[in-house]
């Protein structure tokens, strides 16, 4: 089996998804590129996880409210779920269809948002929307509950424009004016939740979208040079048509699965990096009928995406579930994953916790010295534990294979790992290193110190840092 | 304005979860007090008492000490117009400075860029903790960010002293810049050798000092201790920072034991640094913070108290002149905001304070506006 098909599937992975063990990889290649996009792209044909289980080993899960053991859940989530690009999507949506704990009544209200980004992530831009605006954590989150009919609260018309479907604008110019948030908002009154079932003595409960109508503006709104009675899925369906749009999902989707974008203010007068990329990503968009599945078919299947390898530095998600599904821990519930989920937070992404509505600034900003030394350390730490399974499969693999001399190590360890390539002057470094102590022998301890030791340096790499 | 040569340093203390000020600072004197808490109260005869009108927890008599000698400032009625009550949100405008939006960079961040804007010395500032708060987060500013002083560096998990060096030594190579490679590249090879220098820096401190001050055993009493060696080893660091165990004074239910607990142990930590710094004569630079996101509701629920607003802050240090500022809230039921305290100093003001006072620069771009200062330094 070719080594760049191995590390065209880690690519494929570690972007569809949080990585793969190599024995997928190898798994994955011989079923073909094309039939694994497919896969990914139907996660339906996949069971889903057996969540259950975990509310016998974390009771806490029963009633889901606090931060922590969401994070926990959803880490789970990420590291064993056979729906990979399902849970990707869910992380891509949430860091761009921002609500946050800080503000939320219920803890598992942001939980249950995510259940609707996993369930209809991959369907189209307005479906996606329109539950986004039914969602009682969004609702809540951007005050729609507070804006009435006559006394509006212009903060979710506005989101919805600027940050979550059109983006202030794009080639120099505006994508609305100051009178289209407003037409926005006042098509959204109405659109509000129901109390909460009081929290003493019942415990927590969620909150319901409901319309009401006598809250609702009824009076003709103008709307990006539309006129109507328009209620909020009329602008919905108006938005979606705009070329703004497309160039939007477009731009957000190339960013967070190709390469590193410039940070989404910009967007108004930075070209985008690969415009030819984002061009072909549009058209699908309306030739499809508004659907990211569709989009991401394009995308996964194109050159720009096969020759974007590492063109991306890893969010700290993906790091810590990378690294967990290399080294095959947590495969089950156990004690300890709340403190595995800290360290996402430690590396500064405290999931559904976002900083702000604006989501996480992405790519290098990810990076300053005390969250790098957090990445080496917890990647380090995890493949230098020489009892963990996938550790050991890379072990024995490399015994099977009766790889002996420092070059051979280093080099089929980069491969284990998923394909890496690391600069020349760096592999020299990692050789030399391994070259210290000569040659070993496979079925030794000694094999399987130096094969873990090799590991933590290339998890402590600048290249590793990349997805 | 003080009259140190010395550097001014500040050293921030974060009490996380919602200190309960009615039973911090307890209103002795005031029947509405002992009506509002007919469980959750301090009985009057154990206060300490500062006055006839108000003293402090029973918990606390090392702070009781440094405030008999003057070097406490208790700030009383601390908050900001419309009062946010959630732990996240409210912590966040404490951190940033923006009570109306969602901001992202740290007050202290922005200081640490005004001290030292080439990143002269990558432990300007410190903080002590896993994850760095939000106080102290600026694009492009290094803070060296440790969970624990006695292990803090890269590739801390690797066993055997040789095998560690050669692994840094390794690293160090790797991460040293060189031409001909992405933008990015070359940033994350600065940021590397960064924390390889900042660590090996801060592993000196621990192995520099002694002292005859034995701090408690729990986190905030070793935090403490760090900031302690930090301080005096002398690196030229002007901000530490740390925060008691997350949401630790979230005293929703049996509020008695554990407010008695934490203040224990944080007034041991503060009176122990204090000491500590004292007896190596290294007191007169420093100011200490200690603040929290909000203050409690009123009323008790029976075994705690919820979440309320209107909350209290200390300034601790040889210049801080001692003594109670601002008003203590009224507890009048229609002086209430919601069963809540009502703020009289907005914490800007503070912030401002010390940012003007002792760190002697311009606090308006910092704290985003101009705010009323207190006269405690």
């Amino acid at each position: 089996m070719a080594e760049k098909d191995i590390a065209l599937m880690a690519h494929l992975m570690r972007r569809a998804g949080f990585g793969a063990t190599y024995e997928e990889l190898e798994r994955r290649v011989s079923e073909g590129y094309g039939a694994t996009v497919d896969e990914l792209l139907n996660p339906e044909g996949q069971p889903d996880l057996d969540m259950d289980i975990m509310e016998r080993h974390f009771i806490d899960m029963r009633e889901m409210n606090a931060l922590e053991v969401n994070q926990a859940y959803w880490t789970y989530r990420m590291i064993n779920t056979k729906r990979p690009l399902q849970e990707k999507v869910a992380l891509f949506w949430h860091g761009i269809l921002c609500t946050g704990n800080s503000k939320c009544e219920h803890g598992r209200q942001i939980q249950l948002q995510l259940d609707m980004f996993r369930e209809s992530g991959m369907k189209t831009f307005p479906e996606i929307l329109r539950g986004l605006a039914r969602d009682p954590a969004m609702v809540f989150y951007l005050d729609n509950c507070m804006s009435h009919k006559g006394a509006i609260n212009e903060n979710w018309g506005r989101e919805l424009l600027e940050l979550f479907a059109m983006g202030v604008g794009m080639d120099d110019e505006a994508n609305y004016s100051e009178d289209d948030v407003k037409g926005a908002a006042r098509a959204f009154t109405g659109w509000t939740i129901t109390n909460p079932i009081p929290r003493y003595p019942y415990g927590r409960y969620e909150s319901n979208f409901i319309f009401n109508p006598y809250d609702h503006d009824n009076e003709d709104k103008t709307f990006l040079g539309e006129t109507g009675n328009f209620n909020g899925d009329d602008i919905i369906d108006i938005i979606c048509k705009q070329p703004s749009a497309a160039r939007f999902v477009a731009r957000h989707l190339y960013n967070f699965f190709v390469a590193d974008e410039a940070e989404v203010p910009a967007w108004q007068r930075t070209a985008p990096r690969d415009p030819k990329a984002i061009k072909m990503l549009e058209d699908e968009y309306f030739k499809s009928g508004y659907s990211i599945g569709a989009m991401l078919k394009v995308l996964f299947n194109s050159d720009f995406f096969k020759n974007a390898q590492f063109e991306k530095v890893k969010s700290p998600a993906e790091v810590v579930i990378g690294t967990m599904r290399l080294v095959r821990d947590f495969t089950s519930p156990k004690v300890g994953l709340n403190p595995l989920a800290n360290n996402i937070r430690y590396m500064g992404q405290d999931l559904m916790n976002p900083p702000t509505v604006e989501g996480w600034h992405t790519g290098k900003e990810w990076i300053d010295s005390g969250t790098l030394v957090e990445r080496i350390n917890f990647a380090a730490d995890q493949v230098g534990n020489t009892g963990l399974p996938g550790v050991k499969d890379i072990v024995s693999r490399m015994e099977s294979e009766n790889i002996t001399n420092p070059e051979g190590l280093v080099d089929r360890c980069l491969e284990m790992v998923g394909g890496y390539y690391l600069a020349d002057e760096t592999r020299g470094q990692l050789v030399e290193h391994a070259q210290k102590g000569g040659n070993v022998t496979p079925g030794t301890e000694a094999y399987s110190i130096r094969v873990s030791e090799i590991l933590q340096l290339i998890v402590a790499t600048q290249e590793y840092q990349f997805a | 304005m003080t009259s140190t040569k010395k550097d001014p340093v500040l050293v921030v203390l974060q009490l996380s979860g919602g200190n309960d000020a009615l039973n911090t600072l307890v209103p002795h004197g005031n029947p509405k007090y002992y009506d509002n808490r007919p469980n959750v109260r301090v009985p009057e005869d154990q206060v300490l008492k500062l006055n006839d009108s108000v003293g402090l927890n029973p918990n606390m008599a090392p702070v009781k000490n440094l405030y008999d000698q003057g070097k406490v400032a208790i700030i009383q009625g601390v908050g900001y117009p419309n009062p946010n009550r959630s732990h996240f949100r409210s912590m966040d405008i404490w951190h940033t400075c923006e009570p109306d939006s969602q901001g992202t960079e740290g007050w202290l961040g922005r200081t640490i860029k005004e001290i030292d804007p080439n990143k002269e010395n990558v432990l300007t500032a410190v903080n002590f903790g896993r994850g760095l708060p939000r106080a102290l987060a600026a694009p492009g500013v290094p803070v060296a960010s440790v969970g624990n002083l006695a292990t803090y560096g890269v590739l801390t998990g690797i066993e055997g002293e040789d095998q560690r060096a050669d692994a840094l030594d390794v690293f160090s190579r790797i991460y040293s810049p060189t031409l001909g490679r992405s933008m990015v590249v070359d940033y994350l090879s600065q940021t590397g050798m960064d924390a390889l220098k900042g660590a090996d820096i801060l592993s000196t401190a621990p192995e520099n000092y002694s002292s005859t001050v034995e701090y408690g055993s729990d986190v905030l009493g070793q935090y403490m201790k760090n900031i302690a060696q930090v301080h005096l080893a002398g690196f030229g660091t002007r901000i530490l920072y740390t925060t008691a165990p997350y949401n630790s004074f979230d005293t929703h239910a049996g509020e008695l034991a554990a407010h008695a607990k934490l203040w224990t142990d944080t007034s041991n930590a503060i009176a122990d640094f204090y000491d500590d710094l004292s007896q190596h004569n290294a007191s007169d630079n420093v100011l200490l913070l200690v603040f929290t996101e909000f203050g409690r509701r009123v009323q008790d629920n029976g075994s705690g108290t919820d979440h309320g607003s209107g909350g209290m802050a200390f300034l601790i240090g040889d210049h801080v002149n001692g003594g109670l500022y601002g008003e203590y809230p009224s507890l009048d039921a229609d002086k209430l905001l919601e069963g809540d305290l009502h703020f009289n100093n907005d914490f800007r003001g503070i912030y401002t304070t010390i940012l003007e006072d002792w760190m002697e620069m311009d606090a308006k771009p910092i704290v985003n506006g101009g705010f009323e200062k207190l006269a405690f330094v």
